[in-house]
């Protein structure tokens, strides 16, 4: 098994946070792991992101040109992502700010209202893990247990109090995850 | 098995360089490399095994610094990203001229000038052809994941000091910023001030003993003809590299019938233009030099006896490919040897190689 994801979105939406808690997640799983961010002027504010490769073997290279699997957080990364995607691959996004939705009919394409649930949830920072439970339902690479062993690694033990609350994130986004119909 | 983490590649040259027991680190901040020193400060290794971490005012200095520090005999390094290692040349050849063993890792970012901070490799000329003047030769260790950049800390210690020479850590952006998983090699403790004196203790300054003539580190030396003998002596120990210290790895090669010559990131986008190429029922393998200078002269021409062509790819506008070409003409051999790159910090994407190899080899 090889996953390859790009998880783009605003600098500040937790876009390479989410990229990290799924590469510890695969740490805890003993797969291999890749994290290549963008970096430099777009984590100072413009858009941001992050691929990152899950696999049993020998991972080759941590820069890629088609992904099985976008997860797209704003207009500007699904004006550039959309296309990447491989046929039959699946992409993710959170509708919030998305003017023009995903058109492609060869590619599995899934919706998660992850700002909308993460403001009903009286704290609109974990959307991104919202957004994660999302695309843990549709491509369980990793189980909720190894995320969760995968969030005390990523996170400060200050904040380890946070983690059930992000953990209720996740399973929010696999039960409000919509697959969209195909035209 | 050591401590299994998560960490960047940056992070890990701090990391390894303590756990390798190395003695003293001294730099100055540049992007794209600016968590070594940053992980140094937070590791704060002088609580610990004794280390210096010091921010020098300036590359300058802390190139400077590492002179005087080598001239000890005591295992030190800096690290900076291309514009930082220009600033630095006098001072590497000073360090090569005197024939200090000490660590430069370069952390390569888009050039010429002050450029861009994205990923590079336009400064394999200035590795190993020289950047510093004079006739001199850095071990250049090209590191292809995170856990190289572990084990490559140690290793170019290990060969800086067997031949008293500067080792580079040729590396770029890319590797520098991404996270994988990585083995942490063991603590090690650092050297006693009497092993070092045991050790290194004929060439060092590690104070006079009496009937032991003065150790005396310079790279002045007005008399012509003494200074050609110092030339000609590392030229020896050059020579005695090349035929001892090379190192390369092949992938798919057995029954390849193309070849992509490739180092550092760039080696690692081939690998995935293998998969995609040779489900295109193209044979083609891939030959990745580890150490830059000495280079893998030999297994270039090896390769060359049997292949249809290569393609060198680069992250600049082709500098390797010289040391390719002429691998294979020393040899006597003539092949299609072809350059695919992108440059100022762009990467290539691994189809754009496939392209590129099926259009300027395969198509011919």
């Amino acid at each position: 098994m090889t996953e390859e994801i790009i998880i783009a979105g605003f600098g500040g939406q937790g876009v390479l946070s989410m990229g990290k808690i799924l590469a510890y997640s695969g740490i805890m799983e003993d797969k291999e792991v890749t994290w290549f961010p963008s970096y430099g002027p777009e984590m100072r504010g413009g858009t941001a992101n992050v691929t990152v490769i899950v696999s049993d073997g020998r991972i080759s290279s941590p820069v890629l040109h088609e992904y099985d699997t976008a997860i797209i957080l704003n207009q500007q990364s699904m004006d550039k992502f959309e296309q990447a995607v491989k046929p039959g691959g699946v992409l993710i996004y959170d509708p919030n700010g998305i003017i023009r939705p995903p058109k492609r009919t060869d590619i599995n394409i899934y919706k998660v209202e992850g700002t909308r649930a993460a403001i009903e949830m009286g704290n609109p920072k974990v959307f991104n893990m919202i957004v994660l439970g999302g695309y843990l339902k549709v491509k369980p690479v990793v189980t909720l247990q190894n995320v969760e062993r995968g969030l005390e690694k990523s996170l400060p033990p200050r904040y380890h109090n946070m983690i059930p609350l992000n953990l209720t994130a996740i399973r929010k986004g696999g039960e409000i995850l919509e697959a969209m119909p195909k035209p | 098995m050591g401590e299994l983490r998560l960490m960047k590649g940056n992070e890990v040259l701090a990391e390894a360089a303590v756990r390798c027991g190395c003695d003293g680190y001294f730099g100055y901040p540049i992007t794209p490399q600016s968590e070594v020193m940053e992980t140094l400060m937070e590791l704060q290794p002088w609580t610990t095994t004794g280390m210096v971490v010091l921010q020098a005012e300036s590359e300058v200095a802390s190139i400077n610094m590492l002179y005087g520090a080598a001239a000890t005999g005591k295992k030190v390094m800096t690290s900076s990203s291309s514009p930082g290692i220009s600033l630095m040349a006098e001072g590497i050849s000073y360090i090569a001229g005197a024939e200090l063993p000490c660590l430069i890792v370069n952390v390569q970012r888009g050039g010429p000038g002050l450029g861009t901070i994205q990923p590079s490799q336009a400064d394999y000329f200035q590795a190993v052809k020289g950047g510093g003047h004079g006739d001199y030769k850095l071990i250049v260790l090209a590191p292809a994941s995170v856990q190289e950049m572990n084990d490559f800390v140690e290793l170019a210690f290990e060969l800086a000091f067997k031949y008293r020479n500067p080792a580079m850590i040729l590396t770029d952006g890319a590797i520098g910023q991404m996270m994988e998983k990585v083995e942490l090699s063991d603590h090690k403790p650092r050297w006693t001030s009497e092993e070092v004196r045991q050790k290194w203790g004929s060439w060092a300054t590690v104070g006079k003993v009496p009937g032991r003539p003065h150790n005396v580190i310079t790279s002045l030396e007005l008399d012509s003809g003494k200074m050609e003998v110092n030339n000609l002596r590392f030229q020896e120990k050059y020579r005695k590299m090349e035929a001892e210290e090379v190192r390369f790895e092949e992938i798919m090669c057995e029954d390849a019938e193309y070849i992509l010559i490739a180092f550092g990131t760039s080696s690692r986008i081939c690998q995935k233009s293998i998969e995609l190429a040779r489900a295109k029922g193209i044979k083609v393998g891939l030959l990745r030099p580890i150490t830059l200078y000495p280079f893998p002269r030999q297994a270039v021409a090896n390769l060359a006896r049997r292949a249809k062509g290569f393609l060198v790819v680069e992250m600049s506008a082709g500098q390797m490919i010289e040391d390719v070409k002429l691998a294979a003409f020393d040899a006597g051999l003539s092949l299609p040897v072809e350059y695919f790159g992108r440059m100022g910090g762009i990467l290539p994407s691994p189809g754009e190689v496939v392209e590129a190899l099926e259009e300027k080899l395969i198509k011919k």
